[in-house]
């Protein structure tokens, strides 16, 4: 099934009175449920503005995105806001974690925005957690934990509200080596069971442990 | 996103910054209890003042020096152009109307021995002043028509002035030195209690024959009139105007029944509460800069929390309420110290003097200190929800 479909994607960046900066070419894209795709490519290639593009937290400035089967290119803030929680996973490089609450509360947060209540939403998010291997520490605050406890608490609240995307953006690039595999790990499990995961990275050895890879280079996706 | 989830996000942030917190609060709780201590001593103030004026009996018409509300009203600078043949001419013509007594007031150190009292007020009156303002003489005898008549040096003392010269000692037929002069004791007044912190019972009475000639004074402070029937008091007051009118004008004198004073003194006492209070609302104003200047700190502080937020998908409403809450809240909490603090603090100052606690200062000022917090709130609060969730998130 198609997940993601990019068609003709532009992205113009207007700097001061006379200046444009192109981010993103003509891009075209189709991700099926399922996919785990790495996007490579140096820094200033558009890997991020295509991530914010796909996590539709911006808006492409012209093309079409279909999320599955549904034209998402020109939606308002709001309804923006809506898709973000009930499709799409974030996983960012430096965790984002609210450090004055617990990792409970912080891995249930998509769900207090998607209206989902009490037992429920603590339920959900005890299973995201036990799915990361952290349910001995539910009371604990994030800055108690390691980087890579805290990375998987990261992902724990991107999988809370059962999205059909998890968007990762460096989710290795605070990491050491070794913990950096066991958060790959995770993401290997959780696509074996069926999630389709979007990964940005500019380490090739991340981006080779994921089935599918697209580079970019200067806004372009590279044959 | 319900508002019970908001709520205790907003409660979350601020308990995580406490100290901040409390000084933010601050501002508000000492507007609202300024607000509440201010009001209810103007209340208290009034509430003594009409309790006694409303103790001299509604007969009473009161004959001041000065025109109420003119150029030189009282208190003002001016000559007192009353003499005591007004006051005689008074008593001569309403002799079937009212009671007439003329009063001078001064005030000065009393001595008995070697023990020096620290200045009391001094009233020369006549032997009706007792019947008048309803006096009780508590021992002894009030000053009468022949104390008067041949100015003897006799003096009926407050309980104050009591307690300090005499202690326990009967002070009956005792004498005591007035501004330098042998008064004998020859009666105590029972106790009339204080006004906004001045002792009533701190004073003396003397004849008002003793009283002009020890101190060379020439014109009555007050003239009281007593009407005999209560359905003529307008009729004594109509009368009393026309026959000053003869020899002043409008502007020497001001003639008023004891519902007229008791109005004067709920306009000065309105205008007092509305000065004080417009002061120390403004001091609320102040608290909610204070607010406004914290939550732009605090927004700009979790900016990356806002992007994060919104990533999540918390809607740009679900943004600005949440920090518009924590303003509100914070200007809530101030509130209700303010209130607490300034209930406590008025009834810790009623033991000195009297502060009556009024609902509407109380509702007022909480209900101008939560509005306070909205005003103030909504700026930082739309800013933190139109916040770029791209750029929040990469906000150092």
């Amino acid at each position: 099934m198609l997940l993601v479909q990019l068609a003709n994607i532009d992205k113009i960046y207007q700097i001061g009175r006379d200046l444009k900066f192109q981010a993103l070419k003509n891009i075209n894209l189709s991700i099926k449920s399922g996919e785990f795709v790495a996007i490579t490519g140096p820094s200033g290639s558009g890997k991020s503005t295509l991530m914010n593009i796909l996590g539709l937290l911006d808006r492409p400035t012209q093309g079409s995105y279909e999320l599955e089967g549904q034209d998402v290119a020109r939606l308002s803030e709001k309804v923006m806001a809506e898709i973000r929680n009930k499709k799409i996973g974030f996983v960012f490089q430096q965790f984002n974690l609210l450090n004055r609450t617990s990792i409970l509360d912080n891995v249930a947060l998509p769900l207090i925005y998607g209206g989902i209540d009490g037992e429920e939403r603590i339920a959900k998010a005890k299973e995201a957690l036990d799915q990361v291997g952290l349910s001995d520490k539910l009371q604990n605050r994030p800055n108690q934990l390691s980087g890579g406890q805290q990375q998987r608490v990261a992902i724990a609240r991107a999988l809370v509200t059962d999205p059909q995307i998890i968007l990762a953006d460096e989710p290795t690039g605070n990491l050491d080596t070794k913990t950096g595999q066991q958060i790959m790990g995770i993401f290997c499990k959780l696509n074996n069971s069926g999630k389709t995961i979007i990964l940005i990275t500019h380490e090739l050895e991340i981006a080779k442990q994921a089935k599918r890879t697209i580079r970019m280079r200067d806004g372009e996706i590279e044959k | 996103m319900n508002h019970l989830e908001t709520f205790r996000v907003a409660i979350t942030a601020i308990l995580a910054n406490k100290v901040r917190a409390f000084l933010t609060v601050l501002g508000i709780m000492i507007g609202v209890l300024s607000v509440i201590l201010l009001t209810s001593l103007v209340s208290g103030l009034k509430t003594t003042i009409t309790k006694q004026i409303a103790g001299l009996g509604s007969n009473l018409v009161i004959v001041i020096p000065g025109r109420i509300g003119g150029a030189r009203s009282p208190g003002g600078i001016q000559a007192n152009r009353l003499t005591f043949a007004d006051a005689a001419n008074l008593k001569n013509k309403l002799r079937q109307d009212a009671l007439v007594c003329a009063v001078v007031q001064k005030t000065g150190t009393l001595k008995r021995l070697n023990i020096n009292d620290k200045g009391a007020a001094i009233y020369g009156v006549q032997a009706n002043y007792e019947k008048i303002i309803s006096l009780k003489t508590e021992k002894g005898r009030f000053i009468n028509e022949a104390d008067v008549a041949s100015g003897r040096r006799v003096a009926v003392i407050g309980k104050t002035v009591e307690k300090e010269l005499f202690g326990a000692t009967n002070p009956l037929n005792q004498t005591i030195k007035i501004v330098g002069l042998n008064y004998v004791v020859i009666g105590v007044g029972a106790s009339r209690g204080s006004i906004f912190g001045i002792d009533q019972d701190n004073s003396v009475l003397i004849p008002l024959t003793s009283a002009q000639k020890q101190f060379g004074i020439t014109s009555p402070n007050t003239i009281y009139l007593n009407a005999l029937k209560a359905e003529n008091v307008k009729d004594v007051q109509a009368k009393a105007t026309a026959i000053l009118n003869k020899r002043l004008t409008e502007d020497d004198f001001s003639v008023q029944t004891q519902e007229q004073a008791l109005s004067t003194i709920a306009t000065v006492t309105n205008v007092l509460t509305l000065g004080l209070g417009g002061i120390a609302a403004i001091s609320l104003i102040v608290g909610g800069i204070g607010i406004m200047n914290i939550m732009l700190v605090s927004v700009t502080e979790r900016t990356r929390e806002i992007g994060l937020r919104k990533a999540l998908g918390a809607q740009p409403e679900d943004i600005r309420n949440q920090f518009l809450i924590e303003a509100v809240t914070l200007s809530g909490i101030g509130g209700i110290i303010g209130i607490v603090l300034g209930i406590l603090l008025s009834l810790l100052i009623n033991n000195f003097l009297q502060t009556t606690i009024t609902w509407w200062s109380v509702i007022l000022s909480f209900g101008f200190a939560m509005i306070v917090g909205v005003i103030f709130g909504v700026a930082p609060a739309v800013r933190a929800s139109r916040l770029d969730p791209i750029q929040a998130l990469r906000y150092e």
